[in-house]
């Protein structure tokens, strides 16, 4: 009785579901590797202010744009900075900030779109109108805008990111949702005279979750990506605080005879950004969603 | 002797499960087709008929892998051969006629182009003998003016034409070999009957070599010489047709004939006990073990080896054959279905229409729906406490429009559908208070879709527990497993998931969480099309029984009508949202009938050979009903003339107290049918 056991599972809690998934998701390389790289610099985002070998900020002229040695490993930067402290130091605010970004996009993005496609109908349209008139704004000038009236603190650039990579999540949610609302449980829990409420809650969530979720997690690497430009056009974090755009910003004049103070942040920024991609396409595979690994019968 | 063209020899297919274990979907499959004969494939889902008519053409589904054996076609081992090579057999000598052909054909390529460009493939005809072949090949497959189909997309045929050219495509090549793939499984049972029909004709004038794989008895016994019983992966019995129908000796088979239901026999067929032991489930002993009647000791731990008998020239794989054999025929037994009608109607349906028309911007506004031609018209249906009623009908013949407007799903347009004879039901779901809601409940065609996928069996039946009763806790749990024990599922379903059952488990937990409301109605919308054969007779059975227990009325939609012989006491034939014909079930299934009736009637197929299809009306599809007169005057062979086109038909009532909706009169009906 070989298969016996498939058909005998018993209704696992969550915290085994999730594990399942991270397991499943580290027996790939690439989900492997993606998902180390992304604790790597979680752990390091966490830990880098014990382990910097120097004070970030502290400015020293006799030690100008030195090439990376024993002492200074990935050398100095022009205001005689440690570019090893910087670089490990660089990605805290940007990982905190676009972290909870991500999450405000999911739940607002998330939810309206599951309740356009609950609704349908007019509602439907004139909201998916509005988002579709955002869609054409380019993201960086109203961002540009926003922070410039605003001010470029984490509590106006979090509800900003959240709100402009939330869009694209509306039309993923609403696209979810009409693939299963058309199917007879939902048919059948509305003849029943279940509430909208009770319908997304019970029998549309488990059922687009995964999607949202897979998609939530692209978009954090796109929001890494465009918060690191915010910083590199001088929007996002302001100096001296340590950011890995700020950082690309400051020395690319210098890039022809200083690579280093270069090199480094780009490596940090791009290393997570595979890192979060790898981790999302994994964890997409590990859900099923992928449809090419699906097993046979 | 005639010529083998395909020659399977110990065939095994399978895959390896996540563990690495090895699991066979085909086990050790032996057969030879021979030049100019038809086989059917026939077994349940599951059993691997599609696998093994695959293999025939070389193909290996992803996943799996031919573990050993080989197919011998031409003598190369296709299995075993360059997808190169391959290409010059597929089409050319080997074809293939998939089920839904309207998926099959490319939506935006014209039909003519899109044979043209299997005859580019397939043969070496010049251009100008193409275009020549291609409406040759459309007269072949008898559709209508060849030379104006060839400009149609896909879309602008019906389901039987398309099916029809997907059987030119695959003729196109003049193949020895035809593989059919359910060919006939989604369509209509007068088209169904058409096309099978179409494919006797090609088999006996092209001479090609057919193998017929389906689940459907019916359809196998009308077109096969032979025929090939599957299950579990295995051939348990392959001989001529006839005698198989007739006199199965294979516990299986003959179990599966006597749970088919049959337009001479009313009341309910006898089920087979259990499902499809799963792949890779059995290690030893007869697949058939768990649900054989004719069971003993030693198949419970010796596989039985397929036994050639000589003189009846039947493989068998079974030691008690011999006991089959003398019992001659399939004697079926119904169960008499036990009427609990009452007196009191339940529900009135008067002069119910619904429209599915779009609304222009005044009526929107106004919250009105002009159509004077729509979809349902003049629908009037008295239901009686405890009683089964039927509507059947083609595909487009509004009856499921009917149920869901009664669910309060679809807004009527006009009519009064009237509850326990005091209260209207309003057509509009959020006008109906949560009492109104729980008295109807549906049940739908599909388990897999009518089922969360993510809710457990619990979770399912406990919704309208919660909603309707506001059950909680202890006494929640103990009314689930009440509801359990009725549709015969043990307590230990409840943490399972819906995608952990088979179909028949999975309708049950349907059928429970309907019946969870306590509902005085229960919509049944199609809900035994989507399952095996053996199980099918077993989800009827149950219905039956929780009518008897519970009281419960039926309204009952299916397209097939000796489902609906089997459990309805009364049947409405519906035909372009139109009732043709309303009364009790004997009498409907009796002539004299409504025409249509009579051309559903004779297009029913039984699983004998002698009973064939009687095709009496042209097997076309209309898109709208017509603006006066019957609805069925555009099919109608009996048509009168312009009295049918232009006045409505009368009701008229034959003694037994059957209406029926024909301008002819029913004494020449008579004459006529039973001629």
């Amino acid at each position: 009785m070989k298969l016996d056991n498939i058909y005998q599972e018993e209704k696992k809690s969550n915290l085994a579901k999730v594990s399942e998934i991270i397991i499943t998701m580290a027996s790939r390389p690439s989900g492997f590797i993606g998902l180390s790289i992304l604790i790597f610099h979680v752990i390091l985002a966490f830990i880098s202010p014990y382990i910097a070998p120097y004070d970030f900020k502290a400015i020293n002229p006799t030690l100008m744009l030195q090439a990376p040695s024993a002492e200074y490993w990935f050398g100095t930067d022009d205001l005689g900075r440690d570019v090893f402290t910087r670089t490990i130091l660089g990605g805290r605010t940007a990982l905190t900030i676009t972290f909870f970004g991500s999450l405000i996009a999911l739940l607002w993005g998330g939810l309206l779109g599951i309740f356009c496609g609950l609704v349908g109908g007019k509602t439907d349209d004139i909201v998916m109108r509005i988002v579709d008139a955002f869609l054409s704004i380019p993201w960086i000038l109203a961002m540009l805008l926003i922070v410039s009236l605003l001010g470029t603190s984490t509590e106006v650039l979090i509800p900003a990111l959240g709100f402009f990579y939330g869009k694209g999540i509306v039309r993923v949610a609403r696209a979810a949702t009409h693939d299963v609302i058309a199917k007879d449980f939902i048919v059948s829990a509305r003849a029943r005279g279940h509430s909208n409420f009770s319908i997304i809650w019970n029998e549309i969530i488990p059922n687009v979750r995964d999607a949202i979720l897979v998609e939530g997690a692209m978009r954090w690497s796109w929001m890494l990506l465009g918060f690191s430009s915010l910083s590199f056009l001088g929007f996002g974090v302001s100096p001296p605080t340590p950011d890995w755009g700020l950082m690309i910003s400051n020395a690319r004049g210098l890039m022809s005879f200083a690579y280093w103070s270069v090199i480094a942040p780009i490596v940090g920024l791009s290393s997570l950004i595979i890192g979060i991609n790898l981790t999302a396409d994994a964890f997409a595979k590990a859900l099923g969603i992928d449809r090419s690994t699906k097993a046979p019968v | 002797m005639t010529e083998i063209i395909q020659k399977v020899k110990n065939l095994s297919i399978g895959f390896k499960s996540k563990k690495g274990e090895e699991i066979l979907i085909l086990r050790n499959i032996s057969t030879n087709i021979k030049k100019g004969e038809t086989v059917g494939i026939v077994g349940e889902s599951g059993s691997g008929k599609s696998t093994l008519a695959l293999a025939m053409m070389g193909y290996v589904k992803h996943g799996l892998y031919t573990i050993g054996g080989e197919c011998e076609f031409n003598s190369s081992n296709l299995l075993k051969m360059k997808n190169r090579d391959l290409e010059k057999i597929r089409g050319r000598k080997i074809a293939m006629i998939p089920q839904n052909a309207g998926q099959a054909l490319t939506p935006n390529l014209k039909i003519g182009y899109q044979i043209d460009e299997a005859l580019q493939l397939h043969s070496d005809l010049k251009e100008e003998e193409r275009e020549q072949k291609i409406s040759e090949l459309l007269n072949k497959v008898r559709l209508p003016s060849p030379e104006t189909i060839a400009l149609r997309y896909p879309h602008e045929l019906s389901g039987g034409q398309q099916q029809r050219v997907a059987v030119a495509m695959a003729l196109a090549g003049t193949p020895d070999l035809l593989l059919l793939d359910e060919p006939t499984t989604g369509l209509d049972v007068t088209t169904q009957a058409h096309v099978l029909e179409l494919l006797n004709f090609i088999a006996k004038d092209t001479g090609t070599s057919m193998v017929y794989v389906s689940h459907d008895l019916g359809a196998i016994a009308q077109v096969s010489d032979r025929i090939i019983v599957m299950y579990s992966g295995e051939i348990v019995l392959e001989g001529p047709s006839r005698d198989i129908l007739k006199k199965p000796i294979h516990p299986y088979t003959y179990g599966l004939l006597k749970s088919i239901p049959k337009l001479s026999l009313a009341g309910l067929p006898q089920s087979m006990p259990g499902s499809q032991p799963q792949p890779g489930a059995i290690h030893r002993g007869c697949s058939f073990f768990d649900r054989c009647d004719f069971s003993e000791e030693k198949c419970k731990s010796n596989s039985p080896q397929l036994e050639y008998l000589e003189q009846l020239n039947t493989s068998v794989r079974c030691f008690n054959h011999k006991s089959l054999m003398n019992d001659s025929q399939v004697n079926q037994t119904v169960n008499k279905i036990k009427t609990s009608l009452q007196d009191k109607e339940i529900l009135n349906i008067s002069e119910v229409s619904i429209s599915y028309a779009k609304q222009n911007l005044l009526d929107q506004v106004l919250n009105r729906i002009s159509d004077d031609n729509p979809t349902v018209k003049d629908i009037n249906i008295n239901i009686k406490k405890g009683e089964t009623i039927a509507l059947v009908g083609e595909s487009g013949s509004g009856k499921s429009t009917i149920l869901k407007s009664i669910a309060g799903l679809l807004r009527t347009k006009g009519g009064i559908i009237k509850f326990d004879q005091k209260r209207n039901l309003s057509s509009d779901l959020k006008e109906r208070d949560p009492n109104d809601l729980r008295i109807i409940q549906l049940i739908f065609q599909n388990p897999d879709e009518s089922l969360n996928p993510n809710h457990t069996v619990e979770e399912i039946i406990a919704q309208p527990l919660k909603l309707y009763f506001g059950l909680k806790g202890e006494e929640l749990k103990k009314n689930i497993i009440e509801l359990l024990q009725k549709v015969r599922l043990g307590e230990f379903y409840m943490s399972r998931y819906p995608r952990q059952l088979s179909g028949g488990e999975k309708q049950r937990v349907a059928v429970a969480r309907a019946f969870a409301a306590k509902p005085d109605i229960i919509l049944c919308d199609e809900v035994t099309s989507a399952l095996d054969v053996s199980v099918q007779a077993a989800v009827l059975n149950l219905l039956q029984q929780l009518k008897e227990d519970f009281g419960t009325t039926y309204i009952f939609v299916s397209h097939d009508l000796a489902v609906v012989r089997a459990i309805s006491d009364r049947v409405a034939v519906l035909y372009q949202g139109r009732l043709c014909e309303v009364g009790p079930s004997k009498d409907v299934y009796q002539f004299p009938s409504h025409p249509y009736t009579e051309v559903l009637l004779g297009a029913v197929l039984e699983p004998d050979p002698d009973i064939k299809p009687k095709l009496v009306a042209e097997d076309i599809v209309e898109e709208k009903p017509p603006q006066k007169g019957c609805s069925f005057q555009g099919r109608c062979s009996r048509i009168l003339g312009d009295i049918c086109k232009n006045e409505i038909p009368p009701w008229q009532i034959t003694n037994s107290g059957n209406s029926i909706r024909c301008h002819i009169p029913l004494k020449e009906l008579q004459k006529d049918q039973i001629n």
